[in-house]
């Protein structure tokens, strides 16, 4: 029995850990500040108005694709989907619920993050679901757009093995929100 | 891209929603959505502003250019043909520790640089060099320790503990990192072992 509390330990410490990270890179940050006499309450301020920018930023894209996934959900589109991958997504162990945003956060981070908050807003953000989403868009990127995007600006054409070792490295990331969420929490 | 992809979602959305009789939810949906979605920008405002305005703190004070000196032995290894003082050393480092800070906006312009800098050391090649590949790699495995927007949604929905997925979302975050990391040096080798760069 033993080995099954220590295990139990590791887990809660995972959470427990999860608290200390921001406030621990905070306090570090602003000590190192001070300590190196920088102006930080000036520099928060300039970096804070950044932070509004980069928001009002993608604000009208977030408008256009969250109509854009209301339309689906409320149409019932979402959960025809969900059913019809259920077979396939039961042989993998993976909720079919959750198929539409792993493959959405590949083409665009922005439409992935509309059907988070749709699951978010069905499910709860602290239910099994949620927390596999909001592990899952931690540690995975939008494949395709990034590789058009670096490519295209560098003007390369053959983009050789980027693409399978992009691939491995998301469905590894994929696998882990599952396993992590069943084993942490 | 997004063309599609929105095209796509209302135009099923709303033939769907006709089909099924759903037709009324689904004009609600629109209405719903818009404002939905500015609700979800004021809560994100303030996170991402707290947390950019942090971030300028750091660079300020010379953390984040501790860090980028931090990565060049790291760099070294990935990327074994780049010249040791080559300025695309730079753009590489400064790619990476934006993204794993969290500021995938600042990000993305040094990343094109350093793509471009690869392209010049490939001869100016339209085919790939293996450094590219790593390095694209690297940075889709997702580097981002602390996902503030996902943080901030989980508020907007009401989380109990909007950070409590930090922790397993780093390890998962390792965890495809160092896939990446090792399919790049194992494809890498494999090249070499057939005369390509």
């Amino acid at each position: 029995m033993e080995g099954v509390s220590k295990e139990e330990d590791t887990m809660n410490f995972i959470i427990y850990l999860s608290d200390y990270i921001i406030p621990f890179l905070i306090f570090y940050i602003v000590g190192f500040g001070l300590l190196t006499k920088t102006n930080i309450y000036d520099e928060f301020i300039k970096g804070a108005k950044e932070g509004f920018r980069v928001v009002l930023d993608i604000m009208p894209t977030l408008i256009g694709l969250m109509v854009g996934v209301g339309v689906l959900r409320a149409s019932g589109a979402l959960d025809l989907l969900s059913d019809l991958l259920k077979p396939i997504t039961e042989l993998l162990h993976f909720p079919s619920e959750l198929v539409p945003v792993a493959l959405v956060k590949m083409f665009s981070s922005s439409a992935a993050t509309s059907l988070v908050s749709d699951i978010f807003k069905q499910y709860g953000p602290d239910s099994y679901l949620g927390r596999i989403v909001s592990i899952m868009m931690s540690c995975t990127e939008t494949i395709f757009y990034t590789m058009s995007v670096y490519f295209m600006a560098a003007g390369v054409k053959k983009t050789r093995y980027t693409l399978a070792g992009a691939l491995v490295s998301t469905l590894v990331g994929i696998v882990m929100s599952v396993v992590l969420t069943n084993l942490v929490f | 891209m997004l063309n599609y992809l929105w095209g796509f979602m209302i135009i099923i959305g709303i033939t769907i929603g006709v089909l099924r009789g759903n037709i009324a939810e689904v004009s609600n949906a629109t209405l719903n959505s818009s404002k939905e979605a500015v609700t979800l920008c004021i809560t994100m405002l303030g996170i991402m502003a707290m947390w950019t305005g942090i971030m300028q703190i750091a660079k300020k004070c010379g953390l984040v250019a501790a860090f980028t000196r931090g990565l060049r032995p790291i760099l070294r290894y990935l990327f074994p043909t780049i010249p040791k003082d080559h300025i695309v050393n730079e753009y590489i480092a400064s790619n990476m520790i934006a993204n794993i800070l969290g500021l995938g906006w600042a990000a993305t312009p040094m990343g094109l640089m350093a793509m471009r800098e690869l392209k010049k050391l490939n001869h100016d090649s339209e085919v790939a060099s293996c450094d590219m590949c790593t390095f694209m790699i690297i940075n889709i495995s997702s580097l981002q320790l602390i996902p503030v927007n996902i943080i901030a949604y989980r508020s907007q929905y009401g989380s109990v503990n909007p950070a409590e997925i930090l922790g397993a979302g780093i390890i998962a975050t390792i965890c495809s990192t160092i896939v990446g990391v090792i399919y790049s040096v194992l494809a890498r080798n494999r090249s070499y072992r057939h005369g390509r760069r």
